[in-house]
């Protein structure tokens, strides 16, 4: 099953014409996307970095994740709403973006990061509070966090560029990765 | 008047190498954009501690202690990584009004947030007012909002 035809309808909407033509609402949305960037990615690192043991070591790991995990999710919400209207702008080709693809895989496994988490080692969050080191678990948490956000930053901002679109001549293996098709003249 | 210097710059070993890759801009441009997630963070932190929102059980000087290293860390990586992007396409930069605001306001920035923010936050809560401390962290979320503005900006002009 393809997803195309539900972008190629979400491209003719009204509004998504409207959000790509405008002149200064698209990068608007795009500005705002990349500040709530530092909100959200800024403050996960911190707490990354708690769960590594790296910083704020003298922290309780309750206390960060209690302080900072608000603002978290306030970035978030913001960050998301502002990526979805950025897709909705041009459906057809982030849908056929190899880089974008990328991005939504590795944003399904930061989530999924965060679910474990949150359902595993965080429940037991009082016995290692405060230990300047966390247990594993809660470093791997926190060390696939950067890297998989790491790999979200990069991606999202290799979306803009064309190298690998579909109305250019590229090898098979990217042609499938990107799910171009062959349009019947 | 500037303008000759910026010229120049493009002529350069590593904006002409920038600008004949393929690739290069793009791959700078990401690790700019990951240190501006660092950096991000290592401000919002503090400020969100000087208006009472963050840490707030966390002495002032400690949250400042801690978050000194990354933003050090990462303006270091954002000033080579802007310097290399900036000297690619300079002439374009100097045309660009968001360049230049900019710039002021990353010159602002970085000289507010290490004299008076620094000696504000290592003084700590006891021995400064607490209305002190919101405006100093206002006027540092300001200035580095205005960075990270102008700089997406630049890329939707010219």
């Amino acid at each position: 099953m393809s997803l195309l035809p539900f972008c190629e309808w979400l491209a003719s909407t009204k509004g998504s014409i409207a959000l790509h033509e405008s002149l200064y609402i698209y990068p608007l949305v795009e500005s705002v996307h990349v500040l709530t960037l530092c909100v959200f990615v800024g403050t996960s690192l911190m707490l990354d970095l708690r769960l590594l043991g790296v910083a704020l070591r003298r922290v309780p790991v309750s206390e960060v994740t209690g302080r900072l995990v608000p603002w978290m999710v306030a970035g978030f919400v913001v960050m998301f709403i502002s990526g979805i209207l950025l897709f909705y702008a041009i459906p057809i080709r982030s849908y056929q973006n190899i880089f974008f693809r990328l991005k939504v895989i590795a944003l399904l496994l930061a989530g999924a990061n965060a679910w474990v988490f949150h359902n595993g080692v965080q429940r037991t969050v009082a016995r290692w509070d405060r230990d300047l080191i966390p247990p594993k678990k809660a470093r791997f948490a926190g060390a696939a966090s950067l890297a998989l956000w790491a790999v979200i930053i990069v991606c999202g901002r290799m979306i803009a560029y064309n190298w690998f679109d579909c109305d250019m001549p590229q090898p098979p293996l990217i042609k499938w990765a990107a799910g171009c098709v062959d349009r019947q003249r | 008047m500037l303008l000759p210097y910026f010229q120049w710059f493009e002529t350069t070993t590593i904006g002409t190498a920038i600008k004949n890759s393929s690739w290069a801009f793009a791959v700078i441009e990401s690790v700019h954009l990951l240190a501006l997630a660092v950096i991000g963070g290592a401000v919002l932190m503090l400020d969100l501690r000087l208006l009472g929102l963050g840490l707030r059980r966390q002495p002032i000087p400690e949250v400042a202690r801690e978050a000194q290293p990354w933003l050090v860390g990462s303006l270091i990586v954002m000033l080579i990584t802007g310097f290399a992007l900036f000297s690619s396409e300079a002439t374009k930069c100097y045309y660009s009004t968001p360049f230049w605001v900019k710039m002021t306001s990353l010159a602002l920035a970085m000289a507010f947030t290490f004299t008076v923010r620094r000696r504000v936050s290592f003084e700590g809560d006891g021995r400064v007012r607490p209305i002190v401390l919101r405006l100093v962290a206002l006027v540092s979320l300001t200035l580095w909002f205005g960075v990270g503005a102008g700089g997406r900006w630049i890329g939707f002009s010219g």
